[in-house]
């Protein structure tokens, strides 16, 4: 089970009650449990709490926080450069992850058919996203969509004048790193092949007696039963996406330009908090961005009931 | 999907293959556009190796992967374009991961059995809390970490990158392993506890030793990530004799702009080759560990 559809049903178990459970290995539990439990209170907890009563302050580390209430939010509520980032971040998320996921969808179904060098392309496919997250693939992105870069080089090869640096173009700079994004479809594509194996093959035969096309078959078979990795796929994918940071940093040069196009939200959170030493402020951009990533998380569960289908 | 990792050493494609009639046109074109993307997708890695090779000039005149030319003198040069040689930063790299890896293995492995093994009071809620960390933000703790971290001194150290680990925050790697543990038979745990064995030598000379394949996946994923770390890094690290591989190389595309690509990619892909000769290695592990519980 996923570790989605082990929270889902760990909340299912709770409100069911049931018989009052024995403890045996209290102290046991209590040792082995240590680090984690250290980890939760000073990594995760306490700082969550001092993030959120930070972000009611002005604080820039040297003089000590001082109280201003809901100013950061309403600072907010009128940062133009904040809207922005947040515009940014949607269209990537929003167009980033649906193209990312249907590449993967498709290449795994293809994958799927018994094709010899399977493990060869799957390789292939695989390995960028690997290496998508570090610097050197932005390095090379950078490269490779600016002025005279690859691209630009190989357009012209085949007749294409007067073409635009494309990192450099305000219009065309966010489409780069949402095409670097697609670029690292392996990791959904495997987790996709591992759902199409679950499929038991007499639903295939079945409908190949009754006359159904292979179209139909995909679109009354495959996609039906493979909804719940698609879900899982959807929710995991769109929270990574609200906190890319790498590859926008390096291709712009850790600005977010041209013109604030490629200012992601964690961008600017950064810029705030650790540029500009603002803490208070990105506290209050953090607690946004929870906030945000909680919604659409909550949105995904909450509509997952109308077209996730499970076979139990 | 799951319980299958428990045992199964072999590749998760090779069962699974199905065979049908095969329509030799169909299979053709199949693989025409599996072979298009293939290149689409390894195009820009092959070509970046190449013009690591090439005298700077050519790399904006020549998009093609031929003629190949060797010229090692980019990499001469990337090596020593910064204040310190690369191995220094390649040294820190190391540091980073191995102090990483340790700390993942030994935290979340005994949290993975307390979750999986032990019956002990909070232990499901505890579970539901460790699953949402998961998805947790890092933005939200991110500041005042830093604080915190910045009062105790270890600001511009490793430590912030690597203290969490051995405290198990990497909740992904503690779920992998529950799902492992569950796998392995209980009666194992049972025939050692007759003996009278007590919980932490059933988990050191029962457990651990059938969990390997887990501690690989995280030994690689671990590898993988944090390799590749830039924000942490970005935030702890702020003197260039403390930078790992990520910031150099970044630092580098500040100081020297557009100006030397063929260095800065010579440096981009000796980053890369760790990558690969784990991915070479350990790709059944990281399919598997994947597939298991689907985060990259």
């Amino acid at each position: 089970m996923s570790a989605v559809g082990e929270l889902a049903s760990l909340a299912k178990r709770r409100s069911k009650g049931g018989p009052k459970e024995k403890h045996p290995d209290n102290r046991a539990g209590l040792a082995f449990m240590a680090p984690w439990l250290i980890g939760l209170l000073v990594i995760t907890i306490l700082p969550m709490i001092a993030s959120f009563a930070l972000s009611f302050t002005d604080y820039s580390l040297i003089a000590p926080p001082e109280f201003t209430g809901l100013d950061n939010y309403k600072e907010m509520v009128g940062d133009t450069r904040l809207h922005k980032s947040l515009v940014v971040t949607f269209i990537y998320v929003l167009v980033g992850t649906p193209l990312q996921l249907i590449v993967a969808l498709l290449l795994a179904v293809l994958l799927n058919q018994g094709m010899k060098g399977l493990s060869f392309y799957r390789s292939v496919f695989y390995l960028p996203s690997l290496l998508g997250g570090s610097v050197a693939i932005s390095i090379l992105w950078r490269q490779m969509f600016g002025a005279g870069g690859l691209v630009n080089q190989l357009l012209e090869a085949i007749g294409f004048t007067n073409l635009p640096g494309w990192v450099s173009n305000p219009d065309t700079a966010l489409g780069t790193i949402i095409l670097l994004h697609v670029w690292t479809f392996g990791s959904p594509m495997i987790i996709f092949l591992a759902g199409l194996r679950q499929i038991p093959q007499m639903y295939y035969e079945a409908a190949g007696v009754d006359g159904a096309s292979k179209l139909h078959q995909f679109f009354h078979i495959t996609i039906p039963l493979l909804t719940p990795i698609i879900f899982f796929n959807v929710v995991l994918q769109v929270i990574n996406a609200f906190q890319s940071f790498t590859q926008a940093f390096v291709v712009s040069g850790g600005t977010g330009g041209p013109s604030d196009s490629t200012l992601f939200y964690t961008l600017y959170l950064y810029q705030k908090g650790f540029t500009q030493f603002d803490m208070g402020y990105a506290s209050a951009m953090a607690w946004l961005l929870l906030a945000i990533v909680a919604i659409f998380t909550a949105i995904n569960f909450f509509v997952s009931k109308f077209w996730v289908f499970y076979d139990d | 999907m799951t319980d299958s990792t428990a045992t199964a050493p072999a590749p998760a494609a090779a069962p699974a293959l199905r065979v049908r009639r095969t329509n030799p046109t169909r299979s053709v074109i199949k693989h025409i556009v599996m072979i298009a993307v293939s290149l689409v997708m390894i195009y820009p890695l092959l070509w970046m190796i190449v013009s690591s090779l090439r005298p700077n000039d050519e790399i904006f005149r020549n998009p093609s992967l031929l003629p190949l030319s060797f010229d090692v003198s980019n990499y001469v040069d990337g090596w020593n374009a910064l204040a310190q040689p690369f191995s220094h930063y390649l040294v820190n790299s190391t540091l980073l991961v191995l102090g990483c890896v340790i700390g993942n293995l030994v935290a979340c492995s005994l949290t993975a059995y307390a979750f999986a093994r032990l019956r002990f009071w909070g232990r499901n809620i505890a579970f539901a809390i460790m699953l949402m960390t998961l998805m947790l933000p890092i933005h939200v703790v991110i500041v005042p970490q830093y604080i915190m971290f910045s009062q105790t001194g270890w600001v511009n150290t490793l430590v912030p990158l690597i203290l969490p680990k051995f405290l198990a925050t990497d909740a992904f790697f503690v779920f992998l392993m529950v799902q492992f543990i569950r796998g392995i038979p209980r009666e194992l745990d049972e025939a050692a506890r007759i003996d009278g064995c007590g919980h932490f030598r059933i988990f050191f000379q029962v457990i651990l030793p059938l969990m390997l394949p887990a501690l690989a996946t995280t030994t690689i994923f671990t590898f993988m990530w944090m390799w590749n770390d830039f924000f942490g890094s970005l935030i702890y690290l702020t003197t260039p004799e403390n930078f790992t591989v990520p910031l150099a190389l970044q630092s580098f595309l500040d100081s020297q702009g557009t100006s030397n690509w063929g260095a800065m990619f010579a440096m981009s892909i000796l980053s890369l080759v760790p990558l690969f000769l784990v991915f070479l290695v350990g790709q059944r592990f990281l399919v598997k560990g994947f597939a298991t519980t689907g985060i990259k």
